[in-house]
C-alpha cells in the first residue's frame, strides 16, 4: 500500500477550503496551518502563467525528516505516511530544517506538527479532510499500488509534476499540468 | 525577463517569510562545541606525542575550560529545544543517520570521560592546602586529608578514590587515544549536523564537517594561546594556528567552488557570499578578521616582531564566532524555490 495525493491545478482556485477544513478537522492551534496555498506567476506581461497548488507535506519515499530525526518520534506508518509522535519529540527543529517543502512547524505545545493523510480518517474509509471538501473536486487521493484507485487513473492519463525533484526526496503529492 | 512571483498563504510562525526556527543558542552551541573539541583535542595529542609536561596549560587547564564550554553549550542547546523536558528522549534509541544523535551520544561520553581528566590532574591544579574560606575547607575535608608536610600535596581520604586516580594516571596514553577519537567526532558533528539537511542548499555540502572541525581547532589553539603563560607554549601554538588557518582558507575557497560547480541552487546559495547580502558580514568578520589578519600578525611575531598576542587570539575566537552565527543564518534564508 502506498498513499498518494495529486491535486489538478487546473482545476484549484485556491479557496483555501483545504486549510480551513484541516485546521477544523485536526484542532491547528490558530494561526498554523498544515497545508497552504501557493499561487505562482511565471513570465512577463502579457505571457503570464499562473499556477495555484495547495499544497502540504509530500509524505516523500526518501524522507530527510526521519533520517535526522535524533530521537524516532518522526516515522513511517502503513502506506508510506510520515508521522510525528509528540510524546517522542524534543523539538529540536532537525526534521523542520530538512524538510524541502517547510511542511513542518512547532506546534505551541513544543513538538512538531505536520499533515498525517488524515491517518484517522483514512482507516475508516474516508478521504482526507482537504480532499473531501474540495468544492471544484482538484484533489484525488488513495492507493498507488491499486491500480483502480482514484489517484492511480487520474496519474496515468494526466501529465505530472511533483515540488523540487532534485532535492532528491521523491515526493507523493503529484500536481497535475 | 522571465520572473517568477509566489505568494503563499501559510504563514506560519518561524517558518514564513523565512525559516526561523534555530536562533541565537544553537550558532553559539556549534562554536562552543568546536571550541572545545579543539582544547581537548590538544591536550590528548600532547598527551600522545610524550608533551605532557611541556604544555601544561594544554593538558590541565584546556579541559576545564573545555567543560565549561560544554555546560554553557549544552544549556543553550536546552534553551532551545521546544519540549526540553523530553531531552532524555535523546538517549532511548541510537540512529546512526541523525547526526543530532551521534552528538548527542559523543556528548555523553565525552563528558565523563572530560571530567575524569580533569579529576586527575586536580592536585596539580588546585594546591587546596591554601584555600582560606572555612565552609570551602570543610567541604573539601570531607574526601581529602591535607598533608602535614608543607612539600607534600594534599591526598584523597578514600581508598577507592585513591585507587581510581592511579588507575587513570597509569592509563594516561588510552584515556587520550578516547579523548582525541571523540574530540574529532564532535568537532566535525558540528558541521555534519548542518550539511546532513539536503533541504538547505548552503549546508548540504560535506566540506562543511572538516571546515567546522579545522575552525574549532584554530579556536581552541588560539584560546590556550591567551591563556597560557608559558613563552614555548605560545609560540607552539602560534605556529599551529598559522597551518590551520591556512587549512580553513583552503577549505573556504573548495565550499565555493564546489557551490559554483553545483546545480542552480547550489550557485545562488553561493551568491549570498559573492555579491549578495551576506557578502560583507561573511568576507569581513570571518575571513579578513578571523583568518587573514591573525595570520599576518602570527607570522610577524614568528619573526620576532612584538605583537600583543591577544589581538590574534581574540580575532580569531571572533572569527569562528561569526562563522557559525553567519551559516546557521544563512542557511535558514537560502531553501528550494520551486
Amino acid at each position: 500500500m502506498r498513499y498518494a495525493m495529486a491535486i489538478d491545478t487546473k482545476k484549484c482556485v485556491g479557496c483555501s477550503d483545504c486549510v480551513v477544513a484541516c485546521q477544523t478537522e485536526n484542532n491547528i492551534p490558530h494561526g498554523y496551518a498544515r497545508d497552504w496555498i501557493s499561487e505562482t506567476v511565471q513570465g512577463t506581461y502579457p505571457g503570464l502563467h499562473l499556477e495555484i497548488r495547495s499544497e502540504r507535506c509530500n509524505h516523500c519515499n526518501n524522507t530527510p525528516c526521519v533520517r535526522t530525526c535524533p530521537t524516532g518520534a518522526s516515522h513511517i506508518i502503513d502506506g508510506g505516511i510520515v508521522k510525528v509522535t509528540p510524546e517522542e519529540c524534543i523539538g529540536c527543529g532537525a526534521c523542520i530544517e530538512s524538510c524541502p517543502y517547510d511542511a513542518r512547524y512547532v506546534h505551541p505545545e513544543g513538538y512538531v506538527d505536520k499533515c498525517t493523510f488524515c491517518d484517522h480518517r483514512i482507516s475508516n474509509g474516508q478521504d482526507p479532510a482537504c480532499v473531501s471538501v474540495c468544492p471544484t473536486h482538484c484533489m484525488y487521493f488513495g492507493d498507488l499500488d491499486d491500480p483502480n484507485s482514484q489517484v492511480s487513473k487520474v496519474i496515468a492519463v494526466r501529465n505530472i509534476k511533483v515540488l523540487a525533484p532534485e532535492a532528491g526526496t521523491q515526493p507523493q503529492i503529484f500536481y497535475l499540468v | 525577463m522571465r520572473e517568477e512571483l509566489i505568494t503563499s498563504g501559510r504563514m506560519n510562525p518561524n517558518i514564513d517569510p523565512i525559516l526561523h526556527v534555530w536562533h541565537w543558542s544553537i550558532p553559539l552551541y556549534l562554536f562552543l562545541g568546536g571550541l572545545a573539541a579543539g582544547l581537548l583535542f590538544f591536550a590528548a595529542f600532547r598527551t600522545l606525542t610524550g608533551d605532557d609536561k611541556k604544555y601544561g596549560t594544554s593538558v590541565k587547564i584546556g579541559p576545564i575550560i573545555a567543560f565549561a564550554a560544554i555546560v554553557v553549550g549544552l544549556m543553550a542547546l536546552l534553551y532551545d529545544l521546544n519540549h526540553p523536558l523530553y531531552f532524555w528522549q535523546l538517549y532511548t534509541t541510537i540512529r546512526i543517520v541523525s547526526p543530532m544523535s551521534w552528538g548527542a551520544w559523543t556528548l555523553l561520553i565525552m563528558v565523563p570521560l572530560n571530567l575524569i581528566w580533569i579529576f586527575s590532574y586536580l592536585k596539580e591544579i588546585l594546591p587546596v592546602n591554601n584555600i582560606k574560606i572555612n565552609f570551602l575547607k570543610k567541604i573539601i575535608s570531607w574526601v581529602t586529608v591535607s598533608s602535614e608536610n608543607i612539600t607534600q600535596n594534599w591526598e584523597w581520604k578514600h581508598k577507592m578514590v585513591k585507587d581510581f586516580e592511579k588507575f587513570v594516571q597509569n592509563n594516561r596514553k588510552p584515556w587520550a587515544w578516547s579523548i582525541i577519537i571523540l574530540a574529532v567526532i564532535l568537532g566535525v558533528y558540528t558541521g555534519i549536523l548542518l550539511s546532513a539537511f539536503n533541504a538547505r542548499p548552503l549546508w548540504n555540502t560535506s566540506i562543511l564537517g572538516p571546515l567546522f572541525l579545522t575552525s574549532g581547532l584554530s579556536t581552541g589553539a588560539a584560546l590556550i594561546m591567551l591563556i597560557t603563560k608559558d613563552h614555548n607554549e605560545r609560540r607552539s601554538y602560534s605556529k599551529i594556528d598559522i597551518l590551520l588557518i591556512i587549512i580553513e582558507l583552503f577549505f573556504i575557497t573548495h565550499l565555493f567552488m564546489g557551490f559554483q560547480a553545483g546545480s542552480q541552487v547550489n550557485v545562488e546559495a553561493a551568491y549570498y557570499f559573492l555579491g549578495g547580502e551576506f557578502t560583507v558580514t561573511f568576507w569581513v568578520n570571518v575571513v579578513i578578521l578571523g583568518l587573514a589578519i591573525p595570520a599576518i600578525l602570527e607570522v610577524l611575531e614568528l619573526l620576532n616582531f612584538k605583537v600583543p598576542i591577544y589581538v590574534p587570539g581574540l580575532l580569531i575566537i571572533w572569527g569562528g564566532l561569526a562563522f557559525r552565527f553567519i551559516m546557521v543564518d544563512a542557511g535558514q534564508v537560502i531553501r528550494y524555490l520551486y
